[in-house]
C-alpha cells in the first residue's frame, strides 16, 4: 500500500507489512528524534535542583500526557464528527478515530505509569487520590469504555455511529482534565507549557528537551497511526470481501439446486 | 388526545409534503408522562429501586462499623455513590421501555423528533432520581444519624447533580443496549462519565454540613455546566443513536 487514500489492496495482507517507502522514511526521522531524546533526557540536561535525575521521568511524561489527550483524543474527536456529519461521513474517519483512540489509550496508560513512578520518588506515594490524577484515570477509563463498545459490536455503520458519539461525548472529560489543576487545590504541579499567558515557566536545556521530546513522541503518534489505520482498512476489507464471498457460494449453491433435485428425483 | 395520537400528530409528515408540524413541547410532556405512568403501573421503581437503594445505604453501615461515627461524616459520599448504582437500574429500566414491543420503530416511522423524546425520558427520570435522593436523604438521618443543614444548598445541588445523571444514564444506555452485553458494559461506561457528579454533589454536601457553604456553591455550578452540556449533547447523541439503530 502506498498511500493514506481509502482504495486499500487486499493483497498487502499477503505482503505484510503496513509500511510504504513513505512510512519508512517518516520511521527513520521519529527514530533519530527518539534518539536525541534520549540523549538530551539522560545525558544532555542536567539534574532538577530539588527533584534531582527523578525529573527525567518528565521527559517521557509530558510527550506521552500531550500525544494521549490532546493529539489523540483530538485526532480521534475530528474524525468522529467528520464521520457524524452526513456530508464527510466516510469509513475512513471511522477507522482514523478507532486507531487514534487506541494509541491514546496506550499512551495515556504510560502516563499515568510514568506519573505513578515519578509520585512515588517525589510524594513518597504510587497513587494520591488528587484531582488532576483522578481524573486522568477517569478519562483512561471512558476511553476504554469507548474500546470496549467497538470490540463488543458488529462491524458496520451502526458501530461507526455509536463510536463516533462516544468519542466526542468522551472528549469532553479532556478540557475538565486540563482545567482540574486550576479548579480544585492538587498537589500536581500548575500548566508548565500549556499556559494561558503564553509564557512556559520552564527554559534552559530541560526546555529543550521537553520541546525535543514532544516533537519526537508526536512524530511516533503518526507513524502509529498510519500503520494502525491501514491495518484497521485492511481488516475491513477481509471481513466484507469475506462477506462477499460467502454470499457468491450461496447463492451458487441455490442456483444448483433444481439440479441437485432433479438428480435425487 | 392519546399519546400515539399526540405523537401522529405532532410530527407525521402529510402525504406529499415537505412541511413537518414542530410540537416538540408536547412530545416532550407526552414522553415524559407515558414513562412515569408505565412506571407507575410496573412498579419497578418503588418495588425494586428503592428497596435497592436503602439495602446499600444499609449495607454501608455494615461495612464501615456504624460506631465509631465515620457513616455521619462520610455520608454525603454514600448517598451519592447509592445513587450512581441505582441510576444504573432506572437507566436499564427506562431504555427497556422503549425498547419493548419495538415502540422506538414505531417512533421511527412517525418520523418523532427524538430530541424531544431525550428531553421527555430525562424529565422522567430526572422526577425519580429526586425522589430516590429524598428518600436517601431520610434513610442517611435515620440510619446514619446525619445531621444535614443548608437547605438551598443541599436542595439546589441534589437537583442539578440528579439532572445531569439522568441524561447521562439515558445516552449510555442506548449506547450499551446495542452491544453485545450490553447490560454489563453500562456500569463501564457511565459510571466513569458520572464521577464529576459524584464529586460535585459530595463537595456540596459536605459543605452544606461542614457550613462552609461557600465551596459548597463553586460545586453546585460545576453541576450545572455538567447538566447543561450533558442535556445538549445527550439530545443530539440520542437523536443519531436512535434513528441509526
Amino acid at each position: 500500500m502506498s498511500s493514506l487514500h481509502p482504495s486499500p489492496d487486499l493483497n498487502a495482507l499477503q505482503r505484510g507489512p503496513t509500511g510504504s517507502r513513505a512510512t519508512r522514511v517518516l520511521g527513520v526521522i521519529t527514530l533519530v528524534f527518539m534518539v536525541a531524546t534520549l540523549y538530551m533526557a539522560l545525558v544532555g540536561s542536567p539534574p532538577d535542583e530539588v527533584q534531582q535525575d527523578v525529573v527525567r521521568l518528565l521527559y517521557i511524561h509530558v510527550p506521552t500526557a500531550w500525544v494521549a489527550m490532546y493529539l489523540s483524543f483530538g485526532v480521534a474527536t475530528l474524525a468522529s464528527a467528520l464521520y457524524l456529519i452526513p456530508r464527510t461521513r466516510a469509513d475512513f474517519w471511522d477507522s482514523v478515530a478507532a486507531a487514534s483512540v487506541e494509541i491514546g489509550v496506550l499512551f495515556l496508560g504510560l502516563t499515568l505509569a510514568v506519573g505513578s513512578i515519578w509520585a512515588r520518588a517525589t510524594w513518597g506515594v504510587w497513587w494520591t487520590w488528587d484531582a488532576r490524577l483522578t481524573t486522568t484515570a477517569i478519562l483512561f477509563v471512558v476511553y476504554l469504555g469507548y474500546l470496549a463498545i467497538r470490540n463488543l459490536s458488529d462491524p458496520g455503520p451502526s458501530r461507526a455511529k455509536r463510536c463516533a458519539v462516544v468519542a466526542i461525548l468522551n472528549s469532553l472529560n479532556v478540557p475538565l482534565v486540563h482545567l482540574s489543576v486550576e479548579l480544585w487545590r492538587t498537589v500536581h504541579q500548575k500548566p508548565t507549557i500549556l499556559r494561558r499567558d503564553f509564557n512556559p515557566t520552564i527554559s534552559g536545556s530541560m526546555s529543550a528537551t521537553i520541546a525535543l521530546s514532544v516533537v519526537a513522541f508526536t512524530l511516533l503518534f503518526a507513524w502509529l497511526l498510519i500503520h494502525r489505520f491501514r491495518l484497521a482498512w485492511i481488516e475491513r476489507e477481509a471481513a466484507q470481501r469475506g462477506l462477499a464471498e460467502a454470499i457468491t457460494s450461496r447463492r451458487a449453491e441455490a442456483d444448483a439446486l433444481p439440479e441437485t433435485l432433479e438428480v435425487l428425483s | 388526545m392519546s399519546f400515539d395520537e399526540k405523537l401522529a400528530e405532532g410530527s407525521a409528515k402529510a402525504p406529499g409534503s415537505s412541511e413537518t408540524v414542530d410540537f416538540r413541547a408536547s412530545i416532550v410532556l407526552a414522553t415524559a408522562r407515558k414513562d412515569l405512568r408505565s412506571e407507575l403501573r410496573a412498579g419497578v421503581f418503588v418495588s425494586q429501586i428503592l428497596p435497592f437503594a436503602l439495602l446499600v445505604l444499609i449495607l454501608f453501615a455494615f461495612a464501615l462499623d456504624p460506631d465509631r461515627g465515620v457513616l455521619r461524616r462520610v455520608s454525603p459520599g454514600l448517598i451519592w455513590v447509592t445513587v450512581l448504582f441505582s441510576a444504573l437500574l432506572a437507566a436499564r429500566r427506562s431504555r427497556g421501555i422503549e425498547t419493548e414491543s419495538g415502540a422506538e420503530d414505531v417512533l421511527s416511522l412517525l418520523a418523532v423528533d427524538f430530541k424531544g423524546v431525550f428531553v421527555g425520558k430525562v424529565l422522567a427520570m430526572w422526577i425519580e432520581l429526586c425522589v430516590l435522593v429524598a428518600a436517601l436523604l431520610v434513610g442517611a438521618v435515620v440510619f446514619y444519624e446525619a445531621d444535614f443543614s443548608g437547605f438551598w444548598l443541599l436542595g439546589v445541588s441534589g437537583l442539578l447533580a440528579s439532572a445531569g445523571l439522568a441524561a447521562c444514564s439515558v445516552v449510555y444506555s442506548v449506547l450499551a443496549g446495542g452491544v453485545r452485553g450490553g447490560e454489563s458494559l453500562l456500569p463501564v461506561l457511565l459510571l466513569p462519565v458520572a464521577v464529576p457528579i459524584l464529586l460535585g454533589a459530595t463537595r456540596s454536601w459536605e459543605a452544606g454540613i461542614g457550613g462552609y457553604q461557600g465551596e459548597g456553591w463553586a460545586s453546585v455550578l460545576l453541576l450545572g455546566i455538567f447538566a447543561l452540556i450533558n442535556w445538549v449533547a445527550g439530545a443530539y447523541a440520542y437523536a443519531a443513536l436512535v434513528e441509526e439503530s
